[in-house]
């Protein structure tokens, strides 16, 4: 089962959908036990970066979070769920993030000139480890749905893959058995289902 | 690179889907969840499903069609159509929509905009307006595309942008059902007063349109049509493909 953090951010009706359609049982979510119980978890999330670090902290699951990274458990952040993974984020002023992964969050306009501010399409995947088995079932230059106004840098050491879009936009994330989308696989077609399914397929501890 | 996104729109009355030729003339083609399910299979980037239904049973059956979609076609949907409030944008965003289109709502409440990019975040909010030349200038209209509402377009799309729309639809009432091509004027007025997407609708006829649109006007993000796509006078992938070989970055 695939526990996805409930914490009032966002709609949650597609990536339960997504999950539904790969065959994968699917539980929305804000209970401990459960996220504890679940053989993955996904920490969604749109919006701002303050708002949703803060509405996550009040659900008191953080420390769960914690613990279930530490014991293996994989877990993917999409979108703002990703950046929320690593150690903080400059988005409206500087907040602390999970520090999950290391690297921080910043403006895409401070980083490319003449280009539209959100990055919002589809964009190429350029693969930073072409191995990782979340790429199991998609190729490289597959496109993927993106929205949004921030980006993580300095996170060579977890890059998995990038999107070019004036810069190298960071697209997806991993250390051991935590990672992360900035893209949207509940809303890329067949690669996104592919991505989550080969998500799906991970088992805990096995990344480590 | 960010590729150019090709977005089938399906008008929507009574759980059907329709397509005006310019605005009037309704004429019924196919299931809507099928048809989404078809387009996304061919590589439609995005679908637009606008609500032309009156009655309160037919927004029920449009909800209902809405989140047997998003159950089963996994990329972006905007909605469209009778949004007037921040109840009409949480009514069709619970349903499974991502974006949600403005048009004559906002016309009648200017703060709709704002108050819904505030809540749900400027990508969600899509500014949808019909235009039309008149005496030279560029209007916006309103009910369809049957009332002239005296706003200049440009104005009015600049301060829609200014309050928070992530997105623009042109819809060109002047080419809309001619088929003889884009809007480029329009459009490329629109371009240059804005900095966010913008979505060209309105005069698609062959696979021509959209390849002059992308290499005329490399600032516009997408094209919207509805009833070439429907009628199989432009199929997606042919689309596609034409547009890769001329240089234009397509998702394939």
């Amino acid at each position: 089962m695939t526990a996805i953090i409930d914490y009032g951010v966002g709609n949650l009706f597609s990536l339960v959908s997504s999950f539904r359609k790969i065959g994968e049982e699917a539980a929305v979510t804000a209970d401990a036990e459960t996220l504890l119980a679940a053989d993955r978890i996904v920490l969604p999330g749109v919006g701002a970066f303050r708002d949703a670090a803060e509405k996550l902290e009040a659900t008191g699951l953080v420390p769960v979070l914690r613990e279930a990274a530490e014991s293996g458990k994989p877990i993917m952040g999409i979108c703002l769920g990703m950046q929320l993974l690593f150690e903080k984020s400059f988005e409206y002023g500087e907040y602390r993030g999970l520090g999950l992964l290391h690297g921080e969050i910043v403006p895409i306009a401070a980083h490319v000139k003449g280009l539209k501010v959100p990055h919002m399409g589809w964009n190429a995947l350029r693969f930073a480890k072409p191995e990782h088995p979340l790429f199991r079932y998609i190729k490289e230059g597959d496109c993927v749905y993106f929205v949004h106004s921030y980006y993580a840098v300095g996170c060579e050491d977890s890059l998995l893959a990038s999107a070019e879009y004036g810069t190298e936009i960071t697209a997806a994330v991993g250390r051991g058995n935590v990672m992360g989308c900035q893209f949207h696989p509940e809303k890329s077609g067949d690669v996104g289902l592919s991505i989550l399914r080969a998500f799906c397929e991970m088992k805990e501890g096995a990344l480590c | 690179m960010i590729t150019k996104r090709i977005i089938p729109c399906l008008d929507v009355r009574d759980g059907r889907v329709v397509k005006g030729i310019n605005f009037e003339g309704l004429r019924t083609v196919s299931s809507p969840v099928d048809l989404a399910r078809y387009y996304s299979d061919c590589g439609a980037d995005e679908l637009v499903f606008y609500d032309i239904t009156a009655s309160s049973d037919g927004r029920k059956l449009f909800t209902d069609i809405l989140t047997e979609t998003a159950r089963n076609v996994f990329i972006p949907l905007t909605v469209g159509g009778g949004i007037s409030s921040l109840d009409d944008f949480d009514r069709v965003l619970k349903c499974g929509a991502d974006k949600v289109s403005v048009n004559s709502g906002a016309i009648r409440d200017p703060s709709l905009i704002g108050e819904a990019a505030k809540r749900y975040g400027d990508q969600c909010v899509v500014l949808s307006v019909d235009i039309k030349r008149v005496d030279g200038v560029f209007r916006v209209f309103a009910k369809g595309g049957r009332v002239n509402t005296g706003l200049e377009a440009i104005e009015w799309i600049r301060r829609g942008v200014g309050s928070g729309a992530g997105e623009v639809v042109v819809n060109s009432i002047d080419t809309d059902g001619v088929k003889g091509g884009f809007d480029l004027e329009m459009l490329d007025a629109v371009c240059s007063a804005v900095s966010v997407p913008v979505i060209a609708s309105g005069g698609a006829g062959k696979i021509e349109d959209f390849i002059e649109l992308f290499k005329t006007l490399p600032k516009v993000d997408a094209g919207l049509a509805a009833s070439i796509f429907h009628f199989g006078e432009v199929k997606i992938a042919d689309l596609k493909r034409e547009m890769k070989a001329h240089g234009i970055p397509a998702r394939i």
